[in-house]
């Protein structure tokens, strides 16, 4: 019997009048997630597309490929290489047991993937588990249905935090990102944050200790290193190279960080996907970075003699910190950001510039990306609304 | 100059009167549910703002402050508890005259404000405007600027609330949550984007 007859054969229980009618959405999701849908639109009016929401979504997914990969071997690698500085032999937690097998050699790539995979999974799994069931919960007392976008929301939320965040406080965050962020809108494409980057701020302001500072970026415990980021907005380029990073090296993403931002090259690939694609919009990124470039510019001809971050440049900008990351999977979240064509523009260059400035003003976030993208999609529907009101005008104008 | 900048970038954005304090919430809750109307009335504060920080800070140093009145030749007064009071009728006083005048010579202004300038004589951002003044000790020139400057941030938090709100008429909202609810979580998210201006020393 095969996967499809199964289903067939079980799914009169589950449409109207069937014994299990209220959890029509948990069989919708595994339906729809296997096999393509049999309903499509009738009439002569559509455009039919074979890219519908559920591709786009699982688009997304596919994208952070290398992402993942990188997210694995360079957390732990990371890890490896502050047990070799540390001279410790053995992880003190049940890691150590399948990590016996690989030993802790930061040369040996099997040791370090397998190293970060068994920090990736687990936050991983329960961001899964955890926004699972707020899902299907909201889809089933609500009657809507459990939406592929927590595919991508999980996958990014996963990526972009510490590797050694307690997980408990990783299903705390992602239930505030899922319920507050994105269910109580209703779902699917009616939230006006992204649902990731909510849960991750809630948790950035509630539990600093575990998510900013120095000593959550590598996953071995009481080791403390600062990302270049944090490095320079201390002591401007002069630290990130005193402390021997190369450009290179952040670019290709061999430094501390979130799990799946170091490495700018893995999602360059991705973005390059999403754009081959259609599935991201090229306006905002191009907004994200020309806003970037516009502002750092404009703060290294300032200049500063008391902050050293006015004078980094803009391509170690683009290569530390979460800012990659941000431009090509968060800002690109269709539903909240803007609609408008020109209000994408506005909209990524507003993501941009906010970046750089929290980046180089404000003293008490390192980083400022998350925030930037939060803000912008407050703005989102206000910059669409200038863009329609100006375009009416324009029309009238044109046809007085 | 540069001093007038930073308070000026302080009051709009890091302390945003509504999403940092939460001041004039009523309004800020009850007209927000059009962009057009929004903007109506954050024009309408941001005037008023403008007009009575910097008519409170008169009347506060030459009147009410310890010794003020020694222009006078009084000395050895301290009217300052009367600050509150004062404010308050200064504020409605100038709002009353303001809406005569705009009545009177700009029709077409006063109109378009409409129920929106009465209205404001209870909004608390600007008696918060107006106490934040005398609290922090500013002079004649930097309660304008601060009056400017608060009142645009509070018409840029409004106006953008309700853009997100225009947005959210396509959402589909709980039944319990519908209305004022789901207003209050956009308020509270809202002023988490926000944060990211906390912090900054100007």
């Amino acid at each position: 019997m095969s996967a499809r007859d199964f289903l067939d054969s079980i799914e009169p229980h589950f449409i109207k009048g069937g014994r299990f009618e209220k959890y029509f959405g948990l069989y919708e999701m595994v339906d729809t997630f296997i096999y393509t849908p049999a309903e499509v639109t009738r009439g002569a009016t559509h455009v039919r597309d074979g890219n519908d929401l559920k591709r786009t979504m699982t688009f997304v997914v596919v994208a952070t490929f290398f992402c993942v990969l990188m997210a694995m071997y360079n957390t732990g690698y990371q890890a490896n290489l502050a047990m070799e500085a540390m001279g410790l032999d053995k992880i003190n937690n049940w890691r150590s047991m399948p990590m016996a097998l690989f030993g802790y050699s930061p040369a040996n790539p099997f040791s370090c993937m397998v190293h970060g995979a068994l920090y990736f999974f687990p936050i991983y799994l329960t961001t899964i588990a955890v926004g699972g069931i707020w899902e299907v919960l909201f889809a089933t007392v609500r009657k809507h249905e459990v939406n592929e976008g927590f595919l991508v929301t999980s996958m990014l939320y996963a990526l972009i935090l510490p590797p050694n965040m307690p997980l408990w406080q990783v299903a705390l965050g992602i239930s505030f990102g899922v319920v507050i962020g994105k269910e109580v809108f209703g779902g699917t494409g009616k939230n006006f944050l992204n649902p990731a980057l909510t849960g991750r701020a809630f948790l950035y302001f509630a539990y600093p200790a575990t998510i900013s500072g120095d000593s959550v970026w590598v996953a071995v415990d009481g080791y403390t290193a600062a990302t270049p980021l944090s490095l320079a907005a201390n002591g401007g380029l002069d630290a990130v190279h005193a402390a021997n990073y190369s450009w290179a090296q952040t670019f290709f993403g061999f430094e501390p960080g979130c799990l799946g931002e170091t490495s700018t090259l893995a999602i360059l690939i991705g973005a390059a996907f999403l754009l081959y694609t259609g599935v991201a919009s090229y306006r905002i990124m191009g907004g994200v970075f020309i806003g970037m470039l516009a502002t750092v510019l404009l703060f290294n001809i300032i200049g500063s003699d008391s902050n050293p971050m006015f004078a980094f440049p803009w391509y170690w900008h683009f290569a530390t910190g979460g800012f990659a990351f941000g431009m090509v999977y968060m800002a690109t979240d269709p539903v909240s950001a803007a609609m408008t064509d020109t209000g994408r523009w506005l909209f990524g260059g507003l993501v941009g510039a906010m970046t750089i400035l929290i980046r180089v003003v404000n003293p008490a976030f390192p980083e400022g990306i998350m925030l930037a993208i939060l803000f912008a999609n407050m703005f989102a529907p206000t910059i669409d609304y200038f863009v329609i009101q100006a375009n009416i005008r324009r029309r009238i104008k044109r046809h007085a | 100059m540069e001093a007038y900048v930073s308070l000026f970038v302080k009051a709009v954005f890091i302390e945003n009167l509504a999403l940092s304090f939460f001041l004039g919430m009523c309004t800020f809750i009850a007209v927000s549910k059009k962009i057009s109307t929004a903007m109506g009335l954050g024009v309408a504060v941001m005037v008023v703002q403008a007009i009575t920080v910097p008519a409170n800070n008169i009347v506060y140093h030459t009147l009410l402050k310890e010794d003020a009145l020694s222009w006078m030749g009084i000395t050895g007064v301290d009217l300052s508890f009367l600050a509150l009071l004062s404010s308050i009728g200064m504020i409605a006083a100038l709002v009353q005259i303001l809406e005569m005048i705009l009545d009177k010579f700009f029709p077409a202004l006063y109109f378009a404000l409409g129920v929106f300038l009465p209205l404001i004589t209870v909004n608390c951002a600007i008696l918060g405007g107006s106490l934040f003044m005398i609290e922090r000790d500013y002079n004649f020139g930097e309660s304008v600027t601060y009056g400017i400057g608060s009142g645009l941030g509070w018409a840029l938090a409004i106006t953008v609330m309700a853009g997100v709100r225009e947005k959210l008429k396509y959402s589909d909202i709980p039944a319990g949550l519908q209305g004022l609810g789901i207003t209050f979580i956009t308020a509270g998210l809202m002023s988490l984007g926000f944060m990211a201006f906390s912090g900054i020393q100007l």
